[in-house]
This record gives C-alpha cells, sequence and structure tokens, in this order.
C-alpha cells in the first residue's frame, strides 16, 4: 500500500478499493486478464496486486507486440539489413530483443548501420537524408501503431521517395484473445481491455466477447485509479450475472474509434492468412501486410526473405506465462539464466513483458523483504 | 510501447495542414495530424501523441493527467528521450 499516497486522489484511491473488497467478498476467486502491456507494466509499477485482495487474480495477457514476436522475424529483418546500403530503422523498444546472431544493437556493434526512431516518419525522414542508402522500418505493434505505419507508407508514395520500404510486423488484438478463449487449459472470468488500442479500434470489436463468450470486457484507463474502477465495473457485471462491453476511458477512447485511423489501415494493409505468435503459435488472420497497391514499399516483395523460423529453447515457458498458466517466477528460468540483463524469452526484454515487470518490481520487493527479515 | 504523450498544439503548418508544432512539456517537436483527419485540432488544442503521430483530441486536465501516470511510471526521462526523436527531428 505504500505507493497509495502519491498517488492522485489517494482517498477515492482507498474508497474504490473498498468498494472492491465489498464486491468480491470472499466465497470465490477472479481470475481477470489484463490485455495490453501498458496496464501490466503499471499494474507492477503501482503495486496494484498489494491493492485488490487476494481473490481477485491478474493475468497479464499477450497485448505486448515485441514479447509475441518471433524470433524468426527478427532474424529476417536483420538479414534484409545485412544487404549492403540498407539502414536498418526501428523503435527503442526492439534494440535489445535478440535474434538467433544478437540483438539489433550487437548487430550494430558488428557494423550495421541500425538507427532508433521514435516515429515512423522520422524513419521515412532518414530515406529522405539518405538518397543513396535504402533505408528499411522494421515495424512492429497493435493498431495502436499500425495506422502511423500505414499513413508513412501513403506519404512515402505521394511523395515518391522510393528508398524506403517497410518490414511489417504488424499485428491485431481480436485474434489474440479469441486463440486465449479457445485455448483448453484457460479459464478467465473478465477482460481489462486496451485503452490505446481502443481509441483506434473502438470498442464494438469486442461485443463477441461478451455476447458470445459471456465475459465482461472493460476498456480502462492507466492510471491506477483508472484500473481499480475497471476492477469495480467486471465485479459489478460478474455479481449480476451480466456481461457487456463497458469503456472507463471515455475520456481518451471514442465508442467507436478513429475512423480516419482505421481507413489508413484499410488502404495500406490486408490480413495475412495466419501469422506466428510467440508463445501462442500460429492464429490465422492475426496480421497485417502491405497490400498490392503499395508492394514498392513492403520490404517482403522487396528483398529476399529467408523465413527464418526459431523454436524458443524448450526449457523457457514463455508460453504458458503469456497465457496466464504460469506465473512468471514459476518458469524454470526465471530470474536464473533468464534475466532483464541477459533475456533468453522475450517477455524478459520488454518493460511491458509481464516477466520483466515482474523481475523489476516483485522479485525485488521479496529480496528486500527477505533482507529486512535477516537483519 | 503502449503509452501516449500528451502534447499542446502550438501551430499549424500553412502549407500542409497534417503538419503540426507541439510542445510536450517544453520541449517543441513536429508531429503529424493525418489520423485526426475527421476532427482536426487547432492550436490550443491537446492531442495524446503516440509514434509522432496525434492519435485523439483530449482536455487540459485530461494532459495534465496522464503526464503525471507517466511520471507515477518512472516512463518520463525515456519518454522524452523518444519525444526529441534522439536528436532528429526537434523544432527551435
Amino acid at each position: 500500500m505504500r505507493y497509495v499516497d502519491e498517488f492522485r486522489e489517494p482517498q477515492l484511491i482507498s474508497k474504490t478499493a473498498e468498494e472492491i473488497r465489498r464486491l468480491a467478498g470472499t466465497e470465490r476467486h477472479y481470475r481477470m486478464m489484463e490485455v495490453c502491456g501498458g496496464h501490466t507494466h503499471a499494474i507492477y509499477r503501482f503495486g496494484l496486486k498489494d491493492i485488490l485482495p487476494k481473490n481477485i487474480e491478474l493475468i497479464h495477457g499477450p497485448g505486448c507486440p515485441v514479447c509475441v514476436l518471433p524470433m524468426g522475424r527478427i532474424d529476417d529483418g536483420l538479414s534484409i539489413a545485412q544487404q549492403s546500403n540498407v539502414i536498418f530503422a526501428a523503435f527503442g523498444d526492439m534494440m535489445r530483443v535478440p535474434g538467433t546472431q544478437g540483438s539489433p544493437f550487437e548487430h550494430k556493434a558488428r557494423g550495421m548501420d541500425v538507427r532508433i526512431v521514435y516515429s515512423p516518419s522520422d524513419a521515412l525522414k532518414l530515406a529522405r537524408l539518405n538518397p543513396a542508402k535504402h533505408v528499411m522500418f522494421f515495424a512492429i505493434g497493435f493498431e495502436t501503431t499500425a495506422p502511423s505505419t500505414a499513413l508513412t507508407i501513403m506519404r512515402a508514395k505521394a511523395e515518391g521517395i522510393r528508398n524506403f520500404s517497410v518490414f511489417c510486423n504488424h499485428v491485431t488484438i481480436i485474434p489474440a484473445i479469441r486463440a486465449i478463449l479457445d485455448s483448453p487449459d484457460m479459464r478467465l472470468d473478465a477482460f481489462i481491455g486496451p485503452g490505446h488500442v481502443s481509441t483506434v479500434i473502438g470498442c464494438r470489436p469486442y461485443e463477441w466477447i461478451a455476447q458470445n463468450e459471456r465475459k465482461p470486457i472493460v476498456v480502462s484507463g492507466f492510471e491506477p485509479l483508472d484500473m481499480l474502477q475497471s476492477v469495480v465495473m467486471l465485479l459489478r457485471q460478474l455479481k449480476a450475472g451480466e456481461a457487456k462491453v463497458e469503456n472507463q476511458y471515455k475520456r481518451v477512447v471514442p465508442w467507436e474509434g478513429n475512423r480516419a485511423a482505421l481507413r489508413a489501415m484499410a488502404e495500406v494493409f490486408e490480413l495475412r492468412p495466419y501469422f506466428e505468435w510467440r508463445g501462442l503459435g500460429f492464429i490465422s488472420q492475426s496480421a497485417l501486410r502491405v497490400n498490392d497497391k503499395y508492394a514498392e514499399w513492403d520490404a517482403e516483395q522487396r528483398f529476399e526473405v529467408p523465413g527464418i523460423r526459431v523454436t524458443d529453447p524448450k526449457a523457457a515457458q514463455c508460453g504458458e506465462v503469456l497465457k496466464g498458466v504460469l506465473k512468471p517466477h514459476q518458469c524454470k528460468l526465471f530470474g536464473r539464466e533468464c534475466t532483464p540483463e541477459h533475456p533468453i524469452g522475450a517477455l524478459m526484454v520488454s518493460s511491458e513483458g509481464s516477466c520483466a515487470a515482474y523481475h523489476n518490481y516483485e522479485h525485488r520487493k521479496a529480496a528486500m523483504v527477505s533482507l529486512s527479515s535477516v537483519a | 510501447m503502449c503509452l501516449a504523450i500528451p502534447g499542446k498544439i502550438v501551430e499549424i503548418a500553412s502549407d500542409n495542414q497534417d503538419s503540426a508544432v507541439v510542445d510536450v512539456v517544453g520541449v517543441r517537436r513536429k508531429i503529424d495530424l493525418g489520423l485526426l483527419q475527421d476532427d482536426k485540432p487547432v492550436p490550443g488544442d491537446w492531442v495524446l501523441i503516440h509514434v509522432g503521430f496525434a492519435m485523439s483530441k483530449i482536455s487540459e486536465q485530461d494532459a495534465a493527467d496522464q503526464m503525471n501516470t507517466l511520471r507515477m511510471l518512472g516512463e518520463m526521462d525515456g519518454t522524452m528521450q523518444e519525444v526529441k526523436g534522439y536528436g532528429l527531428e526537434e523544432v527551435n
């Protein structure tokens, strides 16, 4: 509870926590999945587990784009960049993600031209500044980032910039939720829906979760109070035997989403028949590729791509952790072979990955407690 | 990656309606307004920015709250580094 005083409106937080305890009672156990990696990070950072009663269990979902990207895609992207005159541009999150021959940063140390960009439009700017080179943007992300990549490709075409391409790894959130619900070892009561993905897709795409699967889902903001309020809304539905889509994050998320962003995605991308997700396997129609109209800006169509498939080390149990079957610390490699400094599985690489979040906050806290009990 | 940063629109380019300069806690940066075509912001409006693109219009209060969340998440330094575009696109 030590963080509560630092939060905005600490009194309201305490009141909401009280309401959660009252609604949750003690009779049954509730399993709620937060889909978004940003929520996972916030839950650990804010110590929300200490505020929630023990019979509410938060399961960390698949919404960290770096974590679900198979290692073979990193190898594929890097193999394109190994060709002469190619600049490899990617978000900072990607730089430490290991491929079989090392991360983009390690390739940079060996002489590859690797640049961190904040925005796909910065990658396009690199192409303008380096007309004699080819800039390949390694695109990752859910529907939050996909429209920005789409618009950047449209701008490249409009300006006739031909030394620029996108290696597209954009994925879509709904098929991943469906795959998790279809998984036989999965038992979930409700979902905390992603905040910023929903600014783009809106709330309608979640309706099948409520109607067909009878699971409540509440789209949530990222502040501690937002997430606690979302838990209250979910508990109220569960207690009443209801299953609805609700929007706690109305101040940012319109019910219909952002139509201009959806138009840009529809203009540039098409669904892949299937795509591999790390830990979840192949999921049909779960990812985007650049369509033929924009083929010239598609790195997969412009360059030879080896199509590398890499199996994760058998001992790593990323898949089980990703589906919430295991807690991060229950993986055999957690905190020993696999740490944020030397990640083996991708869940340890990004601060939004559940293993890294768990390691950075819970694990450290446990170490402090055991130290102080010794003293 | 899922986080977005609030910024205040300072000016919109006269030759390109999709290009704006925003102020993010004192740092000025060019952003793209192309994803808000249906509801164009004007100077003085606050927007949530994700990877260099304005994603939605928000109120000034929400902007302050969002900034506070980033601070509490320990993401301010990293986010500001990103906003500066690693030196690529700062506007003076």
